[in-house]
């Protein structure tokens, strides 16, 4: 107390962290969620001011060089990314952050044992850091490679894998003690780095494209325990209380992500979506039940109808299709149709991404249905059009306690009078099982890309 | 500050940060994710403590290292959520 520079800094973080609270109880809803953003963006500049001022510091020249080219990389990456490519963008901020928080973590934790000040709680908290951290930052990293598709992986390396996760985690452990018992010894410090390295992308490397969503709200919660840690090294109380509340929203992600599956956080992390087909042959399914449409025909059908749904999935997405149905809505709600949009909580590759790409192609927020306010609608619902979607539209949850899905959440669009799907061939979706809808008696599969049948459909719109 | 009371700080923000996202929007779901991302920049502030300070060579460098990343971090973070939720402004 009364020493200027530090009670000035503690009174700034304490406005900034009031700022955090205020930006995030913003960002949660829809009419305060700019103001909000930039609440935590105010919070986040004054915390830097005021640490500017410390008189610790005593160069600023590496301060201002790392600023100045960290802000640029950052400023050009954000105003260039694709809508699209947002779950990539998030998972490699993530991994940034994480990785600094091993950095400050590794370099404190050195400065500590040079001056002779490295008590027990300082190095448990160094080695908690420099392992969520590592695990955090090669994490996001091979998230970010899987989600651009750099990286293939094949399923029945999982197995090993996950043997190969468990020891990680035990080596881990054990280098946190050797750490603890020999803090002097530099060594235990960066094998612990490197295990915890190896281990985050060990743990993202077997993890399914259904299963992203997941993972990025996760590695998204760690990257704020990772900075809480940090503050815990530097005894700083904002890192500490900013990096709780990221921790604390990203798992509360991460739950409502596991829910919409029915999956467990074990079980995502685990195990594998039961082996492809569950047993089942798609002939038996599919076999002479098929029908096949036109563009013309369904146009007929949505001119009769009084209310359309759209169920849109990440399929919709990698075929650019949002604009072309957005102007296949437009010409419908000019008809006097009743349209609105569908949205399984799952259906990105991250939390909400389907309501931002939708709302990149000028479609209204308010049109956007969650899936269950959507579900018992479909009883009045003429025609239901099923683009880039399909597990999350499978009945076999509902109907098949074998199936792998079984007690999935689902769109229940078998329930419309007629469902359109647009689709490309019948291949299965991430978890690899026969859809029993394509082959019900209601549904009308229109074969190809799912722009291309969008715009054909709404050609044929103008000619009915 | 004493390890129970940086616990403490830590327990109350956990329990004030699920209370305030629980009832969070779909729609908003990936804003949100962006956004709270940024704030988990937070380590700049660690890592600005550690690059100005007088130390040795190899931990100037972690830290400078890490002022960058963070930066990255949080001006990316903030200004892309920001470019998101004008979209979700922009409709007629």
């Amino acid at each position: 107390m009364g020493d200027g520079p530090a009670t000035l800094a503690q009174a700034g973080y304490l406005v900034a962290a009031v700022l955090f609270v205020l930006g995030l109880k913003g960002l949660a809803r829809p009419r305060t969620a700019v103001r909000g953003n930039l609440l935590g963006a105010s919070g986040m500049l004054l915390a830097v001011v005021v640490t500017l001022a410390d008189r610790a510091i005593v160069d600023y020249g590496v301060i201002a060089l790392g600023l100045v080219v960290g802000a640029a990389i950052g400023v050009v990456a954000a105003t260039r990314v694709q809508m699209t490519g947002m779950p990539e963008l998030v998972a490699l901020f993530n991994g940034f952050g994480g990785g600094a928080s091993v950095l400050v973590g590794a370099a404190s934790f050195l400065v500590a044992v040079d001056e002779g000040t490295e008590t027990v709680d300082l190095v448990v908290a160094a080695a908690l850091t420099v392992a969520i951290g590592a695990v955090t930052f090669t994490g996001s990293v091979v998230a970010f490679t899987k989600l651009r598709e750099l990286m293939a992986f094949h399923p029945q390396q999982g197995k090993l894998v996950r043997v190969a996760n468990l020891i990680g985690v035990g080596a881990v452990v054990a280098l946190g003690l050797a750490l603890l018992a020999q803090p002097s010894n530099e060594l235990w410090l960066w094998l612990l780095i490197a295990v915890g390295l190896v281990l985050g992308a060990a743990f993202v490397l077997p993890i399914g494209g259904a299963d992203m969503p997941v993972v990025i709200a996760l590695l998204n919660s760690m990257s704020g325990l990772a900075a809480a840690a940090t503050g815990f090294v530097l005894s700083n109380s904002l890192l500490i209380i900013a990096g709780s509340l990221v921790g604390a929203s990203g798992l509360i992600l991460t739950r409502i992500m596991c829910v919409a599956m029915n999956r467990s956080l074990v079980d995502v992390l685990f195990t594998q979506l039961a082996a492809a087909g569950g047993g089942l042959d798609p002939d038996d399914i599919y076999g002479g039940r098929i029908k096949s449409t036109s563009p013309e025909e369904v146009a007929l059908m949505l001119d009769d109808a009084d209310r359309v749904v759209v169920v849109p999935g990440y399929g919709m997405a990698v075929a650019q299709a949002q604009h072309a149905v957005r102007d296949l809505t437009r010409s419908l709600e000019d008809r006097g149709t009743e349209v609105v949009f569908a949205i399984h909580p799952v259906a990105g590759r991250m939390p909400g991404h389907m309501n931002v790409l939708l709302a990149e192609a000028d479609i209204p927020y308010g049109q956007l249905v969650e899936m269950d306010d959507a579900n018992p609608t479909f009883a009045r619902t003429d025609v239901a059009i099923v683009i880039g979607a399909n597990d999350v539209v499978n009945p076999a949850a509902r109907t098949d306690p074998d199936s792998p899905i079984a007690g999935m959440p689902i769109i229940d669009v078998d329930q419309a009078r007629t469902v359109v799907v647009v689709k490309r061939s019948l291949s299965p979706g991430f978890a690899g099982i026969p859809n029993p809808l394509f082959a019900a008696d209601n549904t009308v599969m229109l074969f190809g890309d799912g722009r291309d049948a969008v715009v054909d459909i709404t050609k044929a719109m103008a000619d009915v | 500050m004493t390890f129970l009371l940086a616990l403490t700080l830590f327990v109350l923000a956990l329990f004030l940060g699920i209370e305030l996202i629980t009832k969070v929007p779909p729609t908003l779901h990936t804003p949100l994710m962006s956004g709270s991302n940024a704030i988990s920049g937070i380590s700049l502030i660690g890592a600005l403590l550690t690059a100005g300070g007088d130390h040795a060579t190899l931990t100037t460098v972690l830290a400078f290292v890490a002022v960058v990343l963070a930066t990255i971090n949080v001006v990316g973070g903030f200004l892309v959520t920001h470019r998101m939720l004008g979209m979700f402004s922009k409709r007629r």
